[in-house]
């Protein structure tokens, strides 16, 4: 489940998932207040992106004709 | 969606095996019910993806020695603290006087190491290509912080080889649901070498139920209409290309090793250690590669590798618990033995 960022302070960055608080390393990627992020043992790994719903769809058309 | 799952339940077509190579996919599938979904020809195993049940006993020994050696302390994630090693698990140790911390993050270990500088700080460095993106951070930290009281006692995996191997030695297999988290840090592409080798698709999928059994649909087609590619069916967070940050962190403090596998023995290049100018982090991990069975039946080396399922073993259920583990498939939440238990999943 991603987590939202709400504060970076150098390689460190506060993430909130659904109201529980955070700590987390976030030297692997860069990130701002408001990112929504992947979060695995403690370590931000990626900002989730949101625009992809459209490849999705086109790769399921074409997935449908095979 | 409806239409996916109408085609997954009533599909008629010729049997396909589907593997999943990530204990999180396996915890996900049994959690959400999935194969209950599925037509009987749609049949489901679980890979070596849950990185605890595949480190070796020797490795295990070795953290318990180090957890009981005096002025050392071993912090570990909690799934390691139950595994057995060829005698007894850290969890004993801690009873006979080891000191172990349970971390969440292996970050934690740095204030705790700054406290105690007295104290050697081991922390139990097991996984793949995700979790050692973020040993990478951890050893940056520490070379920034200047804190020199920790260590790594490494059992580090990469996939590829592994996958290969099950190509290779098992066959059987027609089409993989590709780790969503190693593929956050390797990038989609990793897998098209051995797609195209063995003509197998790969879907990289995330972890809803939802997106699961998009990704069988995926692959089902696929496999119907022979096409070997990889898709990439989680791209909010996975990239054809993955993270490059931490790919070169990994690559700046590790390096390719050959590593030793429960139920598979030495896989060439299959492991990750610490290259020789930060060998001060690390805490003897190199050539730890035995493996002992603690009871004669488990078959913990053959679940692992997918060629059976847990309710095969003539301990699950009976003798083996999560209660009371004789294997470590039992032991992690990310166990195929585990989470057939939990969920009380019976296929075969």
């Amino acid at each position: 489940m991603p987590g939202k960022v709400i504060s970076v302070n150098g390689s460190k960055a506060v993430v909130d998932f659904s109201g529980n608080q955070i700590h987390a390393e976030a030297g692997l990627v860069k990130i701002k207040p408001g990112d929504s992020v992947l979060v695995h043992a403690g370590c931000i790994l990626q900002v989730m992106s949101d625009e992809e719903a459209d490849s999705l769809a086109d790769l399921f058309k074409e997935l449908e004709n095979l | 969606m409806r239409d996916i799952r109408k085609f997954l339940l009533e599909y008629d077509g010729p049997p396909v095996n589907i593997m999943e190579v990530c204990g999180t996919h396996t915890a996900s599938v049994a959690h959400n019910g999935i194969p209950s979904l599925l037509s009987p020809k749609i049949r489901l195993i679980s890979g070596p993806g849950c990185p605890v049940c595949v480190t070796v006993t020797d490795y295990i020994d070795r953290l318990i020695e180090l957890s009981l050696t005096p002025g050392t302390v071993v912090a570990t994630f909690g799934d390691m603290l139950r595994v057995t090693g060829s005698k007894q698990s850290l969890k004993d140790a801690r009873s006979d006087g080891a000191l172990v911390k349970m971390l969440y993050a292996p970050s934690d270990i740095i204030p705790l190491a700054a406290a105690e500088p007295e104290k050697t700080f081991v922390f139990a460095a097991v996984g793949f290509e995700t979790t050692t993106a973020v040993y990478a951070a951890l050893i940056d930290d520490l070379v920034t912080s200047g804190v020199t009281n920790v260590k790594l006692l490494t059992s580090l995996k990469v996939m590829p080889p592994v996958i290969d191997w099950v190509c290779r030695e098992e066959g059987g297999i027609d089409g993989f649901l590709a780790p969503g988290h190693v593929s956050v840090i390797t990038g989609s592409n990793l897998f098209v070498p051995i797609a195209k080798e063995y003509k197998i698709p790969f879907a990289v999928a995330g972890f809803e139920g939802e997106q699961i059994l998009m990704a069988l649909y995926a692959l089902v087609k696929m496999i119907r209409a022979g096409d070997s590619r990889v898709i990439n069916l989680y791209p909010e967070a996975v990239t054809a290309e993955g993270n490059r940050t931490a790919q070169e962190m990994i690559a700046k403090y590790f390096e390719p090793c050959d590593a030793a596998w429960r139920g598979i023995g030495i896989v060439k290049d299959s492991g990750m250690q610490l290259k020789d100018e930060y060998k001060n982090f690390d805490a003897g991990s190199r050539d730890l590669c035995s493996d002992v069975t603690l009871h004669p039946e488990c078959r913990c080396g053959r679940v692992i590798t997918g060629a059976m399922k847990p309710v095969g073993c003539p301990l699950f259920g009976k003798k083996c618990t999560p209660e009371n583990p004789m294997g470590a498939c039992m032991v992690s939440s990310e166990g195929s033995c585990h989470s057939y238990y939990v969920n009380r999943r019976n296929d075969l």
